[in-house]
């Protein structure tokens, strides 16, 4: 029996090659919880071919860190965040799941706001540099970002990204990252804020399955709205869900195809930099 | 899945704090809703904490539960996922734990002489 938990040893693996006679003990750790009245939950591993003498006398020196997994990554972006506001850049954070429009509503905001705004673009895909592409056929300055097997953006390639990117002071740089509705939102780039973006083609409960994403985020953009006609879905009651899970979350309403909805975007992004003085219009 | 780099940075901060000794245990606080998944950080640790100090080391995992409080009456509430609803009919809470994603401790291995 093991004297830390009271498990059984039934677990132990023990193989025995009959051509040799050699026997090879499991030296797999065997995963035990414990739940606390609390609620909290403690699982933890520990070889079961140790002897309970041996067990109790395994412990060495605790160090005590406390130290937060996502320090790294927090410092980083707090540097990212400090280069931004030293050159006067705005700096977004665009998430959504693959195909919600993302590409699309930067391309047909950068076009209409050429003349107001200066915006550059760092674009992160697992692969290729199709959006990027699409993004510098509008004339504005684009890094691509491939994380290759990696599902989200993290500080340190913005931090790289925007070497490359160099976007000129008093600007505005959109972050787009990578499809995926659940990674992103556990990381800091740096940016002044998240924007999550939802497709109404995605059912409008998705609020509630990914609460994380939308918590995190200041705004919500619903786009593709020309498609509502089509489609089954309630933006009254997505809105009321995002809410919900985000009771400050703002909502804007475009479709990048028609043009609807875009001005209110366009008016919140320019007052937002002049909020920042950034530009002395 | 954000478990992987998530828990090479566990691999990383460990390695740096044992200072080339053997480390036999880390501790672990995870929040229930910090979108981490523990089931997760062990199938990924086995596999980052080979050829490193933390190899055959043992991981355990303190699951905070998720506590939040309601910005309208005060109220204390217990949250499995990030948001929820008070008895007063608020959704304005402030989470207070739950968010949790730190090393509490490790454990290196004593020298006898």
């Amino acid at each position: 029996m093991c004297v830390t938990c009271g498990c059984s040893d039934d677990a132990e693996g023990k193989i025995t090659n009959l051509q040799t006679d050699e026997i090879n003990h499991h030296h797999d750790h065997h995963t035990h919880t414990h739940t606390l009245p609390d609620g909290t939950v403690i699982t933890h591993t520990h070889h079961h071919d140790e002897a309970p003498q041996i067990h109790a006398k395994i412990h060495g020196t605790t160090i005590s860190l406390e130290q937060d997994i996502l320090a790294k990554n927090n410092l980083l972006a707090a540097q990212n965040r400090g280069w931004f506001k030293g050159r006067n850049i705005l700096a977004l954070n665009l998430m959504s799941s693959p195909g919600a429009g993302k590409t699309t509503l930067l391309t047909r905001t950068i076009h209409d706001l050429k003349q107001q705004l200066p915006i550059s673009v760092i674009e992160g895909d697992q692969e290729t540099t199709n959006d990027a592409q699409k993004i510098k056929e509008t004339g504005c300055k684009v890094v691509q970002i491939n994380t290759g097997t990696g599902c989200h953006l993290d500080a340190s390639m913005i931090e790289r990204g925007l070497q490359q990117l160099n976007p000129p002071l008093n600007s505005v740089v959109m972050i787009e990252n990578v499809g995926n509705l659940v990674c992103p939102a556990l990381f800091d780039l740096g940016e002044y804020l998240k924007v999550v973006i939802l497709s109404v083609t995605e059912g409008e409960d998705k609020p509630l399955k990914y609460p994380h994403i939308f918590r995190a985020s200041e705004m919500m953009i619903l786009t593709k709205v020309d498609l509502l006609p089509y489609v089954q879905f309630d933006v009254e009651r997505c809105i009321e869900y995002a809410k919900q899970v985000n009771p400050n979350i703002q909502v804007f309403q475009v479709s990048a195809m028609t043009g609807e909805g875009l001005d209110n975007w366009y008016k919140w992004l320019t007052a937002k930099v002049g909020s920042l003085s950034i530009f002395l219009l | 899945m954000h478990e992987l780099g998530i828990t090479q940075n566990i691999v990383a901060i460990v390695t740096e704090h044992a200072n080339g000794m053997k480390v036999q245990k880390v501790v672990l606080e995870i929040g229930k809703l910090s979108a981490i998944m523990p089931d997760a950080i062990k199938f990924c640790f086995d596999i980052c904490s080979k050829g490193t100090v933390l190899e055959d080391s043992i991981l355990e995992i303190i699951e905070i539960p998720g506590l939040a409080k309601c910005s309208q009456c005060g109220a204390e509430i217990a949250l499995d996922k990030p948001f929820g609803v008070c008895s007063c009919g608020s959704v304005q809470l402030d989470l207070i734990t739950g968010e949790e994603l730190k090393i509490k401790e490790i454990e290196i291995e004593e020298i006898c002489v």
